[in-house]
């Protein structure tokens, strides 16, 4: 532990580690000090000269050392000039005063300044009411100016620094909070300062313009109204929203979110999703979202989602009944006498996927979950322990990335990861290209594709890298699925949790799975498991398919689906498998109803309703246990209960309640209070931080060794190539294409190509190219990389290609 | 007692004299006082532009909670008001107003002002909501109305620069 020292700060006496900033011990007890550029998570610079304040120090005696006494107490001298708060540690002794007549005066005269060129438009300013520079300008301005309203500078009002962030010139206040974040926490130097004095502006360096996925952050820690979203600009009030806690359903990292709401006349008076707002959880995401999560959400309000139940008469599904459709799917699921699979993807909460289960089981059928990405079962036993914090690792952890861009499959992890680098742990980064991540590893290791599992298997035996894996105080491995498909990742995770097979369900220790989708992990908790041939299984069957696009992904299982006996689609759209399905019924977005996701991490979060339900749906967990009822099968059809019953059925959420997951604690920093300048807008987490699922260390039993399956190797002939499937962030899945602002950055699909790869080929960058695999040709245009093999053909998934795995191409130019 | 009875009858007598001092309303109306609060207006500047820009502090201020805005953006090619910002709809319900001034108090650019009217009944609760149609005035005699096709660059100032109200 640091030394504690003791000191006052306006009267009150605290201690606090030697080290820490007078701003932070000050905060600590409840004391605000003003500040503009200071920010907690990040580095000091003292620009804004907002946090005055009067700091004295003791007298020391040279002769004795010892403080010169007066009146029996330390005679203090205090400084001739005001010092800065956010860049001053405290010291032993010191006395700190903040509301002071010269401090007050100084502060004073720092917002009169502030305000010389600031245009004061907060009438039509989305920051307005959330401000820190409203705030502080109420709480420590002088009311009047000296200053000549005529020699205001005005500046450009509208200047796009990207597609996504617009910047008002007039309304920076010149902090560089914007600027050091994309420096120092998300490690993308994009944005920076240009010209001088009062003439300096924020410019972005890249092109597209501020190119970075997390660049909505920098909207909310942005001390004034300069940045806004392209989402949000105009978008209402901030004091007229109501806000809902909930957790991002993107990603397998769950970032806490609240979801602002409003009802809007442009919507025909519906209450609608306004923004998107993280909501702290310093063990999850901190403060941080990516731009996915802020932005995605569009597709839960898009006009075309699905109202009513639908069934199919003479061969044209037509609208029905909650009763009818139920009825009928019922009877269906009984009579197939067992011959039935329900197909569900991770999308869906906890209580949707226990209803689902008990639903198989109890029909005898089997419960299928459909993913390209396996090792659930292994993460379910060697996943991280409980107290796992990425924001705590550093000098002592080492962290394994394998098989993932974490950037572009769990953006705000690979943030987390970049911090505990930069505090000192140990990241080992093993991919067949180079990733963002890369730069802040300590080692990279290159393998080929298909190479993945000997490279896990020969990491211990490599010198140095071997080293920071077994000495390692904590060791963290994340396996993910570039360039794998669902065999290759099982092996992968074998491989990985091999690593970490004596260290499970230690805190920040054990394997994390970077899903394709949020709730993956609950799904393999409660028993779902992949098959890796998926047609065979529903071919004859009576197949219950659930937030999944079989027959939109890839047409063999399109045509697995035709010769099912009976198809059940329930999902948010009319896809192509429901336009297969007999009976199709319609679903809830999870911004409409209650329920739970586990993290990669295997937390298990809370989500809240935040919306009223689109038409006639209903939620999932409710919508199975109506076809149930009709089957035969008694379920549960609130989301508290089905919760309690899963509780007592699935071991891993022994234990666990609803009361437990909305428990909170104190965090630190404090933000999302009256402060709203110490931390920005983020908000304050009063719903709950979640609670991590029982590993099985602590359940008692003993793991076995993880089995590695046989697997073919692949071998392109010459003039062929081996296509691996990689993740964008902004693919064209269901969950993000209804969002028209991200329109250009989800874009057509692409192929990626080594130079000279290409070169033989004919092609170049952003040319077209035939290629064709699995059944399928399309044209896809050229992107280059350097770091990827001669024969290699990266596509990224969801992008309209079916590629579940790496599969052998044939690629040549129009 | 006859003289209490002449000096009543002197009373009436000179109310003869003065005139009656009620009005055939609704035929003939009264001038209102210079401070009377009836039915909002929203003005427009003298170029035609609506001086709302629709900011939601009349909304905010608003003791009964009968003013709804929704804004959205201004652009060069059809801009409703000056600055960036402009209120797509813009409701009050009369219903719900109690006719406090408090609107008129919290608007930045004087764009509602309480005026005139005082001649308001609904046989509908639904017609007691305002549009913003209802409530918009005309633009004045030869200029434009809204939206407009403007210079651009020209109206970047959403508040104007303007002297404190005097009476
Ligand atoms: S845009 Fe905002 S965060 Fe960036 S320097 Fe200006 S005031 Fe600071
Ligand atoms: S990192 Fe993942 S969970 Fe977090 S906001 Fe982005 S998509 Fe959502
Ligand atoms: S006059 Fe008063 S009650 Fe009526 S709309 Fe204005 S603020 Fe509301
Ligand atoms: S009337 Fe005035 S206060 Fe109300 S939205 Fe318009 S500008 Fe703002
Ligand atoms: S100088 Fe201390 S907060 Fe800016």
């Amino acid at each position: 532990m640091r030394k504690q020292v003791r000191l006052t700060i306006d009267d009150r006496q605290i201690t606090a580690p030697a080290g820490t900033l007078i701003v932070n011990a000050a905060k600590q007890i409840g004391i605000d000090i003003p500040v503009f550029c200071y920010h907690p998570k990040m580095e000091p610079v003292g620009m804004c000269r907002m946090c005055l304040v009067e700091v004295g120090r003791p007298i020391i005696d040279r002769n004795t050392g010892q403080p010169v006494l007066e009146d029996g107490q330390p005679k203090i001298q205090f400084g001739p000039k005001l010092e800065t708060a956010c860049t001053t540690p405290v010291s032993e002794g010191m006395v700190v005063r903040g509301m002071s007549e010269k401090a007050k005066a100084g502060q004073n005269e720092i917002v009169e300044f502030l305000l010389t060129s600031h245009p004061l438009d907060c009438p039509i300013c989305d920051k307005g009411g959330e401000c820190p520079l409203q705030n502080l300008t109420m709480e420590h301005g002088p009311g009047k100016s000296r200053f000549l309203y005529d020699e205001k500078f005005h500046l450009e009002k509208r200047v796009p620094l990207g597609d996504l962030i617009f910047l008002d010139r007039e309304r920076c206040i010149q902090c560089a909070r914007c600027i050091r974040f994309q420096d120092e926490i998300a490690g993308e130097p994009v944005i920076g300062f240009y010209n001088r004095g009062r003439a300096t502006d924020i410019v972005t360096y890249t092109d597209p313009g501020f190119d970075s996925v997390f660049s909505g952050n920098t909207t909310d820690i942005c001390p004034v109204g300069a940045l806004t979203t392209s989402d949000f600009r105009f978008g209402a009030r901030t004091w007229e929203l109501k806000s809902t806690a909930s957790v991002c359903g993107q990603c397998p990292v769950g970032c806490n979110i609240v979801f602002n709401t409003r009802r809007e006349a442009k919507a025909d008076g519906r209450i609608v999703i306004k923004r998107v707002m993280p909501r702290q959880n310093e063990q999850v995401n901190e403060i941080w979202l990516c731009d996915k999560g802020r932005f995605a959400y569009h597709y839960t309000e898009n006009g075309a989602r699905l109202s009513r139940p639908l069934v199919k008469k003479n061969g044209k599904l037509e609208a029905s009944s909650w009763d009818e459709a139920a009825a009928i799917a019922g009877g269906k699921l009984r009579s197939a006498d067992g011959e039935v699979v329900v197909l569900a993807s991770g999308r869906l909460s906890n209580e949707d996927l226990f209803n689902l289960k008990s639903l198989a089981d109890g029909l005898g059928g089997k419960a299928l979950l459909y993913t390209q990405m396996g090792g659930g079962d292994l993460t379910a036993r060697f996943g991280v322990g409980a107290g796992t914090n990425f924001g705590e690792m550093g000098a002592g952890t080492t962290i394994l990335v394998a098989a993932s861009d974490l950037y572009n499959e769990a953006p705000v992890w690979h943030l987390r990861v970049k911090g505990a680098a930069k505090r000192g742990a140990t990241v080992i980064v093993a991919n067949g290209r180079e990733t963002k991540l890369d730069a802040f590893a300590k080692y990279v290791v290159r393998y080929a594709y298909g190479d993945e599992v000997e490279t896990i298997n020969g990491l211990q035996q490599k010198e140095k890298i071997g080293e920071a894996i077994t000495s390692a105080e904590n060791l963290v491995v994340l396996f993910g699925s570039d360039g794998l498909g669902l065999n290759g990742t099982s092996n992968l995770a074998a491989a990985c949790a091999e690593l970490v097979q004596g260290r499970a369900g230690k805190p920040n220790n054990g394997l994390i799975g970077v899903w394709p989708k949020a709730n993956d992990q609950g799904a393999w908790e409660i028993g779902f498991r992949p098959t890796d041939d998926l047609s065979s299984e529903l071919k004859g069957k009576t197949v219950y398919v659930v937030a999944a696009d079989p027959a939109g992904d890839d047409p063999q299982l399109a045509a697995a689906l035709k010769e099912a006996k009976f198809v059940i689609a329930q999902e948010l759209f009319q896809t192509a498998t429901a336009d297969l399905a007999d009976v199709v019924l319609p679903a809830q977005a999870y911004t409409e109803r209650d329920g739970s996701f586990t993290s990669g991490e295997r937390r298990a979060q809370r989500f809240y309703a935040a919306v009223p339900a689109f038409g006639e749906s209903q939620a999932d967990y409710a919508i199975t246990a109506l076809v149930a009822d009709a089957a035969g099968v008694e379920l549960a059809d609130s989301a508290g209960q089905v919760f309690e019953n899963l509780v007592v059925t699935v071991e891993a959420f022994a234990g666990l309640t609803y009361e437990i997951l909305a428990e909170t604690a104190e965090q630190w920093p404090v933000v999302g209070r009256g402060d709203m300048y110490y931390g920005g807008t983020t908000y304050e987490n009063t719903r709950g931080l979640g609670a991590h699922l029982v590993g099985w260390g602590e359940r008692g039993e003993t793991a076995s060794r993880p089995r590695v399956q046989e697997e073919t190797e692949l071998r392109p002939k010459e003039g062929q190539w081996l296509a691996v499937p990689v993740t964008k962030l902004y693919d064209q899945g269901l969950t993000v294409r209804s969002s028209k602002l991200l329109e250009s950055h989800i874009g057509a699909a692409t192929v990626t190509l080594h130079p000279e790869a290409a070169k033989r080929l004919g092609a170049g960058a952003g040319e077209l190219v035939e290629i064709s695999l699995n059944g399928t040709t399309a044209q896809v245009s050229v992107l280059l990389d350097e770091t990827v093999s001669a024969s290699v053909a990266l596509l990224p998934r969801g992008m309209g290609l079916p590629i579940s795995g790496p599969v052998v191409a044939g690629l040549k130019k129009v | 007692m006859l003289k209490e009875l002449g000096r009543g009858l002197l009373t009436t007598f000179k109310m003869l004299l003065e005139g009656p001092v009620t009005t055939s309303y609704p035929e003939e109306k009264r001038e209102v006082r210079p401070r009377f609060r009836g039915r909002h207006v929203l003005k427009r500047y003298d170029n035609g532009l609506e001086k709302c820009i629709g900011c939601s502090l009349c909304a905010a201020a608003c003791p009964a909670d009968a003013i709804f805005v929704e804004a959205s953006e201004n652009t060069d090619e059809e801009r409703y008001s000056p600055g960036e910002r402009y209120a797509s709809t813009y409701e009050i319900n009369m219903l719900r107003c109690i006719y406090c001034g408090f609107c008129e108090d919290a608007c930045p650019t004087e764009a509602v002002v309480l005026g005139d009217n005082y001649e308001l009944s609904f046989t509908d609760r639904h017609d007691a909501i305002y549009t913003k149609d209802l409530l918009l005035e005309p633009a004045s005699e030869g200029r434009p109305t809204t939206p407009q096709t403007v210079e651009p660059g020209v109206y970047t100032r959403s508040v104007p620069q303007m002297e404190n109200p005097k009476d």
